[in-house]
């Protein structure tokens, strides 16, 4: 099908068989067009990084000098000003760390229970999981806040991780529930058959089945908390500082250093741009995930 | 399921039913609570309990330190909030302006995009790498990337209005231009997710229909508002719902660019900025936990009608 629509372009003056001539006048038009809009999506899209990018490599006098916009001595200043003098390498662990364990704790909890929801098709507890997708954060953070205040754990990794977990666990849950659901129910129940409890069918049949569905719903979730902001600048302590929080360490009221600043901007997204790029097919699957059904 | 049961209890008699396999047996027949209670424990612990309890604060004086204590006040504060015409109402304003034109630029322009994506061409490959990185970016730094974008005097916006020949423009620091820019930075980040869920339901379309109007003549633009929409209004609406979600509820992009209270004239302030504002920066407890519910009862609302549209259109 695919192949069809794609070849009459070549070969336009030939003699048009019957399949063809479905193809709307305007072809070659639309050809141009199409790759001149798609030209300018990719150029709106990446344009935007590129200048952060190019940024974060010029010293603070380069990039007040409007001339200087592309052309320019590029140096490595700001990267080690981020790195070194701002201790950003323990910020790096400390978002790794609660992205990594927030989303793990997600999965043994998450993956169960997804499972459980889709085979008993148990709706009303599916639905009271997925509100936290609904639920303004802020809204927790305030009742967490009094809890964890009072328990003197403001500022421990404990807290942290339990704050991203909210955003981790539905997720999971809602990725896994619609992956489960595509599985078919007939393996599991051809183990029964042959003398797996139904707990070992899914420890042996279905898990393994399932490491896809985990590892989209895994490098979501961890995306996820990575980003995650407004948890951090409540729960984190000097300590625990996330990523996203330290990177305000460079704007200040009387001024901002834009070099350092977007080299830190930079230090950030770049390891979440990394694993996006090798994971992109687990990632549109997941940010889809159900989006279709009906 | 049921069929199953029989060999195994069968099988079960003639093994010695230690302790274990008790358990076993035990674990297998209540699977379905014992696989689903550690994840709603926990969402009963970290979410339901506390929306409970900001319910209750909504309801009392709550303010200064957490450990002060609080009185009963009724619903004081929900009168208080709601007759508040200085910063809660025009924070629901910016609240549902900033989702609704937002949206709608993000449905149109997905649209467009997705369809034409829709066919393969070479070089796919690339084009999507470019719509996946803006939406794993951490919305923190992309907005710190626009503040320098933005920047009226040195930064790459106004450098580009200047080659047309435009006035420079003061953007983010703008009273009037402020929230603008800010659904502009929305769009960038987020309409690559519209292009993904729609180009997902795109191409699980059944090409017959659009085959079938083809032979009848239909033209391209026919096509697409007579046969391709319709059938993906569904998966339109879904994008709307998933999006418009965490569009009521952006907070980073907004903190990230103009600070606390959403700038000093408070123009970029939603009723997210203003909770956490409330919470967080003033410690009024009990007037943000009314700001909060009210806030909750706004995105249930949108949520309730957009699904009754979906079941409406699926019809």
């Amino acid at each position: 099908m695919t192949v069809l629509d794609e070849t009459p372009g070549a070969a336009t003056s030939a003699p048009v068989p019957a399949h063809r001539r479905r193809k709307p006048l305007g072809t070659r038009a639309y050809k141009v067009f199409r790759v001149a809009a798609l030209v300018l999506v990719v150029l709106f899209l990446l344009a935007p990084l590129a200048w952060m990018l190019l940024a974060s490599l010029k010293t603070n006098v380069d990039i007040y000098d409007t001339g200087k916009a592309l052309l320019f001595s590029p140096t490595m200043e700001n990267y080690a000003n981020v790195l070194q003098r701002n201790n950003y390498f323990v910020f790096i662990f400390n978002s790794f760390w609660v992205a990594f364990v927030s989303t793990a704790l997600s999965i043994v909890l998450g993956v169960p229970a997804a499972y459980a929801m889709s085979r008993f098709t148990m709706h009303r507890s599916a639905l009271v999981v997925l509100m936290a997708r609904v639920i303004p954060g802020v809204s927790l953070l305030v009742p967490w806040y009094y809890v964890f205040s009072n328990l003197r754990m403001v500022g421990k990794f404990e807290v942290l991780i339990l704050s991203h977990m909210f955003v981790a666990l539905p997720l999971i849950v809602y990725i896994m529930m619609s992956y489960f659901d595509s599985l078919p129910l007939e393996l599991e129940e051809s183990a029964q058959v042959d003398g797996l409890t139904p707990i070992g069918a899914f420890r042996r049949i279905t898990l393994p089945l399932s490491v896809a569905g985990m590892a989209t719903a895994g490098i979501l979730s961890f995306i996820f908390s990575w980003n995650n902001f407004m948890f951090a600048l409540v729960l984190s302590g000097a300590k625990t500082k996330t990523l996203p929080v330290a990177i305000f360490d460079f704007v200040s009221y009387a001024s901002i250093d834009w070099g350092g600043l977007m080299a830190a901007a930079t230090v950030v997204t770049i390891p979440i741009m990394i694993i996006a790029l090798f994971t992109q097919k687990y990632i549109v699957s997941g940010l889809t995930a159900g989006a279709t059904k009906g | 399921m049921s069929v199953m049961t029989p060999p195994r209890s069968a099988a079960r008699p003639g093994r010695a039913s230690g302790p274990r396999e008790k358990f076993s047996d035990w674990a297998n027949a209540h699977r379905k609570w014992l696989f689903a209670a550690p994840a709603m424990l926990f969402v009963g612990i970290l979410i339901v309990f506390p929306l409970a309890w900001t319910l209750y604060l909504s309801l009392t004086d709550s303010q200064g330190s957490v450990r002060a204590a609080t009185e009963f006040i009724g619903f004081q504060n929900y009168i208080d909030v709601l007759t508040d015409t200085e910063r809660f109402w025009p924070a629901v304003g910016r609240t549902l302006a900033f989702t609704g034109v937002a949206l709608a630029f993000e449905v149109v322009l997905g649209m467009g995009i997705a369809l034409l994506l829709w066919r393969p061409f070479r070089g796919e490959k690339w084009v999507r790498v470019a719509i996946l990185l803006p939406l794993v970016a951490t919305p923190v730094a992309v907005g710190m990337m626009w503040r320098l974008i933005f920047d009226p005097n040195i930064g790459f916006a106004n450098q580009l209005l200047g080659m047309v020949g435009i006035p420079a423009q003061p953007w983010l620091s703008g009273q009037d231009t402020a929230l603008g820019t800010t659904i502009f930075m929305d769009i960038w980040q987020w309409t690559p997710m519209v292009v993904l869920i729609l180009l997902a339901g795109l191409t699980s379309l059944s090409d017959e229909p659009d085959e079938a109007a083809r032979v009848d003549g239909a033209n391209a633009f026919q096509r697409f508002f007579y046969i391709t929409l319709p059938l993906m209004m569904p998966t339109v609406i879904v994008a709307i719902l998933l999006r418009g979600i965490d569009a009521l509820k952006t907070f980073d992009i907004l903190y990230a660019t103009k600070g606390k209270g959403g700038g000093s004239f408070h123009e970029v302030e939603t009723l997210n900025v203003y909770a956490y504002g409330l919470s967080f920066d003033y410690n009024q407890y009990g007037v943000s936990s009314a700001v909060l519910i009210l806030f909750f009862m706004i995105i249930i609302g949108t949520m309730w009608l957009l699904t009754m549209r979906k079941k409406a259109v699926t019809k």
